[in-house]
């Protein structure tokens, strides 16, 4: 599921030098999926670079990218023990949502993208936070998921709800739900 | 070309989309205001994306221009 939606707002801000717009730029990073993460790293990094404020509100399955890749099993109780056991987490241990195969789909997507010097997602979230990206993780999913924050890479902003995430989508320039 | 003094030279050759405009944002950091940095990319996409670059950052693209399937771009510090 890809909804798209642009809203246009003129932003205020103007960046010290040059009398340029700073341009805010908002993804809430919803599914999760490899090659989703992949448009969402790439976008968020290019942002970064083209000087933009960048933010993501990272909920449901897209949280599951920004658990720490060497965690095998997140939860408090067995049922959300037991979804993070049918779904592993981690930045590199995402599923394609189309042609996955039991990993295959990911494995070759790998095996493609080093052919073709392609940077990984895991690698472009890296170099978008440190390039100044903030992503804010989605507090009610931490919960129902029993995500805790030492279970989740470092560097992310504390967790928000919706009215922050709605607020970042309409100050923004532009924003994507991926 | 020739007569500009380059301060830093950025070597993107080889590297996918959004590499060479994540390594430029990296470098023209490093330099001061007015002087100059050049990137080499291979990516054919990385022209029309230095000129969007440029535009959205507001730092000017002085020299844009390609040979042997190289892309050479030259970039003045804002």
């Amino acid at each position: 599921m890809t909804a798209v939606a642009t809203a246009p707002t003129p932003s205020a801000a103007l960046a010290s030098e040059g009398g340029v717009k700073t341009k805010k730029f908002v993804i809430i990073d919803y599914s999760g999926d490899l090659e989703k993460t992949w448009a969402t790293t790439i976008l968020t990094s290019t942002a970064a670079a083209m000087d933009m404020e960048v933010s993501v509100f990272v909920t449901f399955w897209g949280l599951q990218t920004f658990v720490k890749d060497k965690k095998r099993i997140t939860g408090q109780n067995w049922m959300q023990k037991m979804m993070s056991f049918m779904q592993r987490p981690g930045a590199s241990h995402r599923p394609l949502s189309k042609m996955n195969f039991m990993g295959m789909g990911p494995w070759m997507m790998f095996k493609l993208a080093k052919k073709y010097n392609v940077s990984k997602p895991k690698d472009l979230l890296e170099m978008s936070m440190a390039l100044g990206v903030k992503f804010y993780p989605c507090q009610m999913t931490m919960d129902m998921f029993g995500l805790k924050r030492e279970d989740m890479i470092d560097g992310m902003q504390e967790p928000v709800g919706a009215a922050t995430a709605l607020q970042l989508i309409t100050e923004a320039d532009g924003s994507l739900f991926i | 070309m020739g007569n500009l003094e380059i301060k830093l030279k950025v070597d993107a050759s080889g590297l996918s989309c959004p590499m060479p405009i994540v390594k430029a944002a990296q470098g023209i950091k490093t330099i001061g205001p007015g002087e100059l940095m050049e990137v080499i990319a291979t990516d054919p996409g990385s022209v029309k994306d230095f000129a969007a670059w440029a535009g959205s950052t507001g730092n000017a693209l002085v020299e844009s221009d390609s040979a042997d399937g190289k892309y050479r771009f030259v970039v003045r510090h804002k």
